[in-house]
């Protein structure tokens, strides 16, 4: 055949990530499933796309559109990990999972150590969320930190497409049960296409751009702020360096800690709620191991402590803002230790 | 059992045709000023099911209860919540039924009985088993009716409200609203049934199917289950069939609905079906005319109270979160 060769794009956005992940995997293996609302050819290929062409290329058996029953989608995935297939199961938003909870929290995080290691259960949660879009206070919310509580769940968010396909692939082969964080207003965000076969290991943070004065620990879209923060800081002077944890929980704590005692001062950013997020958790490690080179303390930097909000202006005052970290950053540069 | 055909009194037909010309003028008029560019938020349309809502809220008193979804304005509008206060609250304003803070999909409107508008499929509805045990519990003869798609019968909470409201003999309406997809899956697709009424059965209830685009037989099969309801012989579950014309979000793509199916919906279209048969019925053109008036003119009068209405201030964000304002 003398077709021309298929180039594959210099650039990709983040539903052709995930989307390549998921292609990847279940040529590779086909054990690898996936299981949600809408997510078939028939219902349009899913709400945002994602799985455009799947079900005719695997078949019903493998990409199983399902009805509107999150408690029956994580349970079965549960089951079949158990049973040595590879589920990727889609909640559609994020807030959704809470109808699940009971599958996640009591049984796919558990059932590994509960039966002393005979069972383990490969199954990854994909979801997506985000404040911005007017959706209010049922679409929107950031929830990794209730994940990142419970022993034997790992939970994963990229800032860029390729980190996305990357993640995916890693959590569908991984053992344990992942959840997969994605961004809806991220969706459509270009970004460079990785090679074949690119892989992001699970609890390996990036040096998102390299700093000596600061450290900035984000994930998600947080990332692509603190790097913009970054940008206008470095014309006053100030370096700061952006640390991408991609994996939330188990965070990579090497990484982290190594940047902060090279900078001497940090500060966390997410986009959940900052009261009880998980900068807190972040932000207490590294008190713990370096309170004796810390220049300043840890910086937090979270949403306000509401349910998101409807109304416009409202919700664009909920959501944390640039203006925020680089006030956080300065705070940890001004810090004076009291006499 | 009531002859689901006796025709009601020529009032209570002119009633729903106001709630109908309101629901389908209100959605219209949402989906032209977004088509415009002059408003901006995530719509759910309810072209097509505007008899539906018309006909279930015209049976309730205005102090029974409501618990409806995201796709809620029909069954809002019919309850009574003023189109002001709504389409405030539509457009994120201070002055809307929440202040702003809840927007389309989650109305909440306690003096005209519209207690929780959910944006979580099925949720409603062990919700709506408490205001009814209240109701129980107090004597005070409210019903509740909990208004949700077929999609919704397949997530566990319907099915444990269902069996809660029978064994208590609760009086509450679970009143699903057929409009064969569920998003973008159609009906056949997600439900192992062929009539959501036929889960009645698995409960002990008593389930009604009816055409939820018939005003008469909609208005009937309502008024027989609030009059159950209210005598405290307990729950029913109405499966009302109906058609969502447009997709599930004002915009978005329903390719995947088949096209007869589409086309067949359109020549079903209930609210001039329902214009023709009240002339048919020697309505004057003019008292209908009149009617629709009315209604735009409430429609005009509330787009402007809505868009000539503060935002909320910011400081909302502490309030109302508990009790007690949140220290800033
Ligand atoms: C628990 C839950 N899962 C998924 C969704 C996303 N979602 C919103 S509406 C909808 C379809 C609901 O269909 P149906 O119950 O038939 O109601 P309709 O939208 O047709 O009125 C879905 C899947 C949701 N809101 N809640």
């Amino acid at each position: 055949m003398n077709a021309p060769a298929q180039t594959a794009p210099a650039k990709i956005n983040f539903v052709q990530g995930l989307h390549m992940a998921l292609d990847e995997a279940m040529a590779a293996d086909e054990n690898v499933i996936a299981l949600g609302e809408d997510i078939g050819d028939e219902q349009g290929g899913g709400v945002f796309k994602i799985t455009k062409g799947l079900s005719t290329k695997y078949g019903r058996h493998r990409i199983r559109a399902t009805p509107i029953s999150e408690q029956a989608i994580i349970g079965a995935a549960v089951g079949a990990a158990i049973a040595g297939l590879r589920p990727v199961a889609e909640i559609m938003l994020m807030n959704f999972v809470t109808v699940a909870m009971d599958q996640i929290v009591n049984h796919a995080a558990k059932l590994r150590f509960m039966s002393g290691g005979q069972t383990n259960v490969p199954l990854v949660i994909r979801t997506t969320t985000g404040a911005g879009v007017g959706f209010g206070g049922q679409h929107s919310d950031m929830l990794e930190a209730w994940f990142a509580h419970v022993p034997g769940l790992k939970v994963v968010m990229a800032s860029n497409p390729a980190d996305a396909k990357g993640l995916l692939l890693s959590a569908i082969e991984d053992d344990d049960p992942v959840i997969l964080i994605e961004n809806i207003l991220a969706y459509g965000q270009q970004g460079e296409a990785p090679p074949p076969g690119y892989r992001v290991p699970l609890g390996k943070a990036a040096i998102a751009r390299a700093g000596t004065d600061v450290t900035v620990i984000a994930y998600g879209r947080a990332v692509n702020d603190a790097l913009a923060v970054a940008e206008a800081m470095a014309g006053e002077g100030v370096s700061v360096e952006v640390v991408d944890l991609r994996t939330i929980a188990p965070f990579d704590e090497a990484t982290v800690l190594a940047s902060v005692e090279k900078t001497g001062r940090a500060v966390v950013v997410h986009e959940a709620v900052r009261a009880y997020g998980t900068g807190a958790e972040i932000a207490s490690r590294i008190h713990e191991e370096l309170f004796d080179t810390l220049k300043a303390p840890v910086g937090r930097i979270g949403s306000t402590y509401s349910p998101v909000p409807f109304s416009p202006p409202l919700e664009k005052a909920w959501i944390y803002s640039q203006a925020q970290i680089s006030a956080a950053i300065r705070a940890t540069i001004d810090f004076k230790r009291r006499a | 059992m009531p002859d689901q055909n006796a025709v009601p009194d020529r009032a209570i037909l002119l009633d729903i045709f106001r709630r109908t010309t309101l629901i389908n003028r209100s959605d219209e008029r949402f989906r032209a000023l977004l088509t415009q560019g002059k408003l901006a938020i995530v719509y759910y349309p309810v072209r097509g099911q505007e008899v539906l809502s018309a006909a279930m809220m015209a049976a309730l008193r205005p102090d029974d209860y409501l618990i409806t979804t995201y796709r809620g304005v029909g069954d809002q509008l019919a309850k009574g919540i003023p189109s002001k206060l709504l389409w405030a609250e539509f457009t994120g304003r201070a002055t809307g039924t929440c202040k702003g803070k809840g927007g389309p999909m989650h109305i909440t409107h306690p003096e005209t009985g519209v207690m929780v508008t959910t944006g979580v499929v099925g949720s409603g509805l062990p919700i709506a088993n408490g205001l009814a045990i209240a109701s129980q519990n107090k004597g005070d003869g409210r019903v509740t009716v909990v208004s949700f798609g077929d999609g919704a019968s397949n997530i566990g909470a319907f099915h444990e409200a269902m069996n809660m409201a029978q064994l208590w003999k609760l009086p509450v309406i679970f009143l699903c609203q057929n409009n064969k997809f569920g998003e973008h899956t159609a009906f056949a697709d997600h439900t192992s049934v062929p009539s959501i009424v036929d889960r009645a059965a698995g409960y002990g209830m008593k389930g009604v199917k009816t055409d939820g685009n018939d005003p008469v037989a909609m208005y009937n099969t309502a008024k027989a289950a609030v009059d159950r309801a209210r005598a405290g012989d307990g729950p029913t579950l109405i499966e009302a069939m109906t058609f969502r014309m447009l997709g599930h979000l004002f915009g978005a793509d329903f390719s995947y609905v088949p096209k007869e199916m589409t086309a067949a919906g359109i020549a079903d279209d209930p609210v001039p079906a329902f214009r023709r048969q009240l002339l048919e019925m020697q309505v004057a053109e003019a008292e209908l005319a009149a009617i629709e008036a009315e209604v735009e003119a409430e429609i005009d009068e509330a787009v402007t109270f809505a868009m000539e209405s503060p935002f909320p201030e910011v400081s909302e964000l502490r309030l109302d979160v508990v009790a007690q304002e949140i220290a800033a």
